[in-house]
Formats: C-alpha cells, sequence, structure tokens
C-alpha cells in the first residue's frame, strides 16, 4: 500500500540549487588570486617581458650578434650621465650597446629568451622526477618510501651547484646539459612535497567515503587526489622557476653556462660587471630586467599561495 | 591502599627510567649516529666527483703541444693516470684520508692541498664576518618586524626582506661597487669611497663590500625567520602569563620569548653555511679575493681536474660537519625534540 507521493519539504529549495552554479576549487583559487594585487601586476610584467622575450627578433632592428665596431661602448642617446665616452647619435639602440658595439636592448631581450627557457625546462624536468618520485614512494609507502626518502635526504646533504658546475666543466659548457642538470638538482623538494601530500590524502575520510560510495580508483584520484596534490605543486613550481634562473645566471657569470655569441642574463650583467666604470648602463639594463622577473615570480608564487591554501579561507 | 601505593611508585619509576643521565647518553647516540651517517654521505660525494671527472673527455694535459710519446706516458706515469681508473681511485681515497688532495693539474708546483690551505684563511674571515652580520642585523630586524606585526614597520622591513632574498649576490655586488667605490656616497658629510676589489692583508675597508654582499641575503632570510617564529611565541600562552604577571615587556621579549623564538636559526646554520659557499664563489671573483672560492672557479675554467676535485669534497665536507654540529646543538637546545 504505497503512500501518495508527498512532494518533498524543500522540492523548492531544491528546484532554486539546480540553477545555482556551484564555485569549484579552482574557481575559488582564481576568485582570490585575481584579488591579490601585487600577483595580478607581477602576472601582467611577466606576460610584457615573455611577449617581449618571443617577439624579440621582431621588435628590433638589430641582430644579437651584430657587432658594430664604430658604436663602441655607447650609452643611449638619452641617457642623463655627462661624460660618457661614447654615445648613440640618434634614437637607435635604446638600451645603448656593449663593448663590441652590439645593441644591448636586442641582448637583454635575449637573455630574457635563454633566462625563460632554462626556468621552462628546468623546471619541467624537475617536475618530472619530483612528482614521479614522490607520488611512488607515496603511495606504495613502507620499506620502500623509507629507502627512497632516505635517498632524497643523503642528496639534499650534497652542494648540489658544485656538481652542476662540475658537470659543465666535464661536458664543456653544453647548454643542453646545463638545462637539465639544473633540473635534476631541484626535483629533491618537489619529490618531498609529493610525497608528503600524496601520504597523507591517501588516508582522508574522504578517499575512503568515496570509495565506499563505489568511486572507482581512476574517479577518486583525478577528483580527489590530483587537485589536492596539485596546489602545493603548483605553488612550489612558480618557487622553482625563480631559482632555476637564478642558478643559469649563477654559472654563466662564472663563464660556465652560456657561451658566446649567445647570451643570457648572467653574461650579460657579467660583461656588464667589468665595463660598469665607463658603461654603467651596460650592467643596469639587464640587472634591473631579472630583478623584476624574479620579484614577479616571487609575487606570484606567494598569491598562489595564498589562493590555494586551504587552510588560510 | 595499593592504588595509593601505585600513584607515588608510578612516577618514581619513570623518574628512574627518565633519570637526568638519560637525555646526555641519548644526545651521545644520535651524535655518533649522525657522524656514522655522515661518512657514506661523504663518501658518496667523493665517488661521484671522482668518477664525474674522470668520464670528461679528453685528459688533462690534451691542450698543450704535442708531447713525444715517452714523455707523455713519464708524465701519465707520474700522475697515476696509466693504471686502471679503480686503482687511481683507490690511490686517491688512501690519500685523501691523510688529507692529501693531491698535486694540482695546472699550477704546477702546488699542491692541492696547498692551494686549500692558502685560500682557507680569506674565506674563512669573510664567511665568519658575512654570518656574525646576518645573524645580528637579520635577528635584530626580525624582533622589531615581530613587535610591530603587521604595521607600517613591520611591512617595510619584510619588503626590505624581500628584496634582499630576490636580488642575487652577482647583481648587489656590481651595484654596490659602483655607489660605494666607483662614484663614491656622499654620507652625513663624509666622503665615502671604499676599495672595489683586492684584499690587502684583510684591511677593515676591504672587507666592508664583500661582507656586506654576501650578509645581505642571509640577514633577509634571518629576518623573516625569526619574525615568523617571534610572531608565534609572542602569542603563545607562557608569553601572555609573564605579561599578566607584571613582566616588563622587553623582559618578557628577552627572557622568555627569545629562548624559543631564536631556536629555528639553530637549524639554518647549515644552509646559511651552504649558502655563504656557493655566494662566496662570486663575491670572490669579482672582488678579487684570494680565497678558496676563486681557486675553484679558475680550477673549473682551466679544467684543473684536481684542484675542482680537492674543493668540492672540502666545501662538501664542510658543509655536512657544519649541518651535523647545528642538528647536534638543535636537540641539546630544544627538549621537545627526541632523538630518533
Amino acid at each position: 500500500m504505497a503512500a501518495p507521493a508527498r512532494p518533498h519539504p524543500n522540492a523548492e529549495l531544491m528546484e532554486k540549487a539546480r540553477d545555482v552554479k556551484g564555485r569549484s576549487l579552482w574557481d575559488d583559487a582564481r576568485r582570490r588570486l585575481f584579488r591579490n594585487k601585487a600577483a595580478v601586476v607581477g602576472m601582467a610584467i611577466l606576460a610584457i617581458i615573455a611577449t617581449m622575450a618571443v617577439l624579440a627578433p621582431l621588435l628590433s632592428p638589430y641582430a644579437y650578434d651584430a657587432i658594430d665596431y664604430s658604436l663602441v661602448s655607447c650609452s643611449p642617446a638619452w641617457w642623463p650621465g655627462e661624460d660618457v665616452f661614447c654615445r648613440v647619435p640618434d634614437g637607435s639602440h635604446l638600451f645603448g650597446t656593449d663593448s663590441v658595439g652590439r645593441d644591448l636592448f636586442i641582448r637583454t631581450l635575449y637573455g630574457a629568451r635563454v633566462s625563460l627557457a632554462v626556468g621552462l625546462v628546468a623546471t619541467s624536468v624537475s617536475l618530472l622526477i619530483g612528482v614521479i618520485y614522490g607520488a611512488a614512494a607515496g603511495f606504495i609507502g613502507g620499506r620502500l618510501d623509507e629507502v627512497m626518502m632516505r635517498f632524497v635526504d643523503v642528496l639534499y646533504s650534497l652542494p648540489f651547484i658544485f656538481f652542476v658546475i662540475i658537470l659543465m666543466v666535464v661536458f664543456d659548457r653544453n647548454f643542453i646539459l646545463m638545462f637539465v642538470a639544473i633540473g635534476a638538482v631541484e626535483w629533491l623538494t618537489m619529490a618531498r612535497i609529493v610525497r608528503g601530500q600524496t601520504l597523507s590524502i591517501k588516508q582522508k575520510e574522504f578517499i575512503e567515503a568515496a570509495r565506499a560510495a563505489g568511486v572507482g580508483t581512476f574517479s577518486i584520484i583525478r577528483r580527489h587526489v590530483i587537485p589536492n596534490v596539485v596546489g602545493p605543486v603548483i605553488i612550489y613550481v612558480t618557487l622553482t622557476i625563480p631559482a632555476v634562473i637564478l642558478a643559469e645566471s649563477f654559472l654563466s657569470f662564472l663563464g660556465l653556462g652560456v657561451q658566446e655569441p649567445l647570451t643570457s642574463w648572467g653574461v650579460l650583467i657579467s660583461e656588464g660587471a667589468n665595463e660598469m666604470e665607463v658603461a654603467p648602463w651596460m650592467l643596469i639594463f639587464p640587472a634591473v630586467f631579472m630583478a623584476i622577473t624574479l620579484f614577479c615570480f616571487n609575487f606570484i608564487g606567494d598569491g598562489l599561495r595564498d589562493a590555494l591554501d586551504p587552510k588560510d579561507r | 591502599m595499593a592504588a595509593a601505593l601505585d600513584k607515588v611508585g608510578a612516577p618514581k619509576g619513570n623518574d628512574a627510567g627518565r633519570g637526568p643521565r638519560e637525555p646526555v647518553v641519548a644526545m651521545l647516540s644520535y651524535a655518533i649516529r649522525r657522524i656514522l651517517g655522515a661518512i657514506p654521505t661523504l663518501f658518496v660525494i667523493v665517488t661521484l666527483a671522482f668518477f664525474m671527472m674522470r668520464v670528461a673527455p679528453g685528459g688533462p694535459f690534451d691542450g698543450e703541444r704535442r708531447l713525444p710519446p715517452e714523455i707523455e706516458k713519464n708524465i701519465a706515469a707520474a700522475y697515476n693516470l696509466d693504471k686502471p681508473l679503480y686503482e687511481q681511485y683507490g690511490i686517491y681515497l688512501g690519500r685523501l684520508l691523510q688529507g692529501d688532495f693531491g698535486p694540482s693539474f695546472k699550477s704546477k708546483d702546488f699542491t692541492v692541498t696547498e692551494l686549500i690551505a692558502s685560500g682557507l684563511p680569506v674565506s674563512l674571515r669573510l664567511g665568519l664576518s658575512a654570518i656574525a652580520a646576518a645573524f645580528l642585523i637579520g635577528t635584530t630586524l626580525g624582533i622589531f618586524a615581530a613587535l610591530h606585526q603587521n604595521r607600517t614597520a613591520d611591512y617595510s622591513a619584510m619588503t626590505i626582506a624581500m628584496v634582499g632574498i630576490t636580488i642575487p649576490t652577482f647583481v648587489t655586488a656590481p651595484l654596490l661597487t659602483l655607489f660605494f667605490g666607483v662614484y663614491g656616497v656622499n654620507l652625513f658629510g663624509y666622503e665615502i669611497s671604499l676599495p672595489v676589489g683586492g684584499w690587502d692583508g684583510g684591511k677593515i675597508e676591504n672587507m666592508i663590500l664583500p661582507v656586506t654582499v654576501l650578509a645581505l641575503p642571509q640577514i633577509a632570510i634571518i629576518s623573516r625567520l625569526v619574525r615568523g617564529s617571534m610572531v608565534e611565541v609572542l602569542r603563545s600562552n607562557y608569553v601572555r602569563t609573564a605579561r599578566a604577571k607584571g613582566v616588563p615587556s622587553y623582559l618578557v621579549v628577552v627572557r622568555h620569548a627569545l629562548r624559543s623564538g631564536l631556536l629555528p636559526l639553530v637549524s639554518y646554520l647549515g644552509p646559511a653555511i651552504a649558502a655563504l659557499a656557493t655566494g662566496s664563489l662570486v663575491v670572490e671573483q669579482i672582488f678579487g679575493l684570494p680565497g678558496i672560492g676563486r681557486y675553484f672557479i679558475q680550477g673549473a675554467l682551466n679544467r684543473d681536474y684536481t684542484l675542482v676535485l680537492g674543493v668540492v669534497i672540502f666545501y662538501a665536507s664542510f658543509i655536512i660537519v657544519l649541518n651535523m654540529v647545528a642538528d647536534i646543538l638543535y636537540r641539546v637546545l630544544d627538549p621537545r625534540v627526541r632523538y630518533d
């Protein structure tokens, strides 16, 4: 004897709820990120620098390796200093020229190309190694986890930049190798973060609940595990990129990285430091570009951390 | 009755187990375990560095004039390069245990040990001055920021710290040289013009710029660390209790808050040393100081394998030992940490 179908007491509310679009984790994060002024400004400036780097050959009539001995260490026409050794007569060479008369503007942009490329490639390498290693250790757990993390601990205590230097010496400043070597240095922290995150998520109640509700393993990983691991990983990636750019510039500054006529910010700063008494613009422009880029990444990293960290809501 | 006895007896039993000697024993066993643990790490470093050097295409004397084969043979024999690789490795390890890093391949009249020994006083003095300055200034800034939490003073101190962390040594060094060395800065009526390079027997004015450059990023990191931990400590119950008792506020800071607020600094000591070692590569290069870092860069640029190998091993051991000391010290100072 079935009871007559009575309407659900909250039917009206449920009807309304169907029309309301839920806010996902990512919508929330994006909103918070865009409310952070420093992060937004950082992203905008970074986008400009990146675009300029990509379009570099179109932005200047000069080639990055075109030598002009009639304009050696010339300041730009607008340079405020008085007693300069040589001044570009017209509005060309916006940033002046270097000690063999190459246009500094295009060289700074080419430096940006190398630095950003190193940042992306080396960070991807570290991401790949770190995530696979960390996830494996976290998921499998037990004895293997212990051994794997002990290995990471040992590597942590090695002064890695020295090993990158040895690599560069041994393999004669191979460009690709430098990308990989720096990436291989930076994966340790990534692996620790991913492992810790996987371990803690594996035991969370909502995973158990999902499993009890009959959700498949793949869906659990996609809906519950990945979103929770991705947050810290993204944050760490934005902090790894500037670290990698720094490492590359450090090597190039010491003469062990990118070789002439190709250039990077480290090379330009090193050349500028040698010439700064007669041609300070050779130091100042690349240094400022690099500092701004590093600042931007740090601001974005901070913004992302505030946006993605669920504890801070 | 029995229950009451139990109650009296129980803590006694515990005390016997946790008597005053036990932490010392636990600490010693922890220290010994750490020292034993450092040995394989050092071994890994030596092995890795040695074999990386040996897979290098071409020998150390390739760039030079072609020599008659018998002379080449003699040279190879003199440096043990004619022996099989594992034997060379054995010889190197054996000598290393006696503190002998072998001869330098490029500076023919010197052994690597001599080169390191001649650079060490310079590097050490630079590094120690930098770390002393960093801890002093960084701690002061951090405490100051924590006491003015979320006010202008705090924000400006932390913005400066952010600048210090972001801008690398090889940018600050030339910029500071440009302003304080080349242009000269007029400060309070004094014309300040510092030497832009050279060691000159370690005169104070020669040390100011390099030490400043080395210390800046560390000041920034330390002030952030101290601010973070002090903010937390100042909110804790025992600080509130001290305040409620009417302890004067500077005493609250100095006697109660600082003790645990400065603990994170101890564990930062290791990374700080490592960062200073890396930083000294740049600083010694820029300011032309005759320290170990400069030898290392010269060795790397000249492919002087034994010198590079020696300096890496030396730096690595230094960092590992100091990390170990910092870890042990932390456990001595913080009773909450267990020895496991």
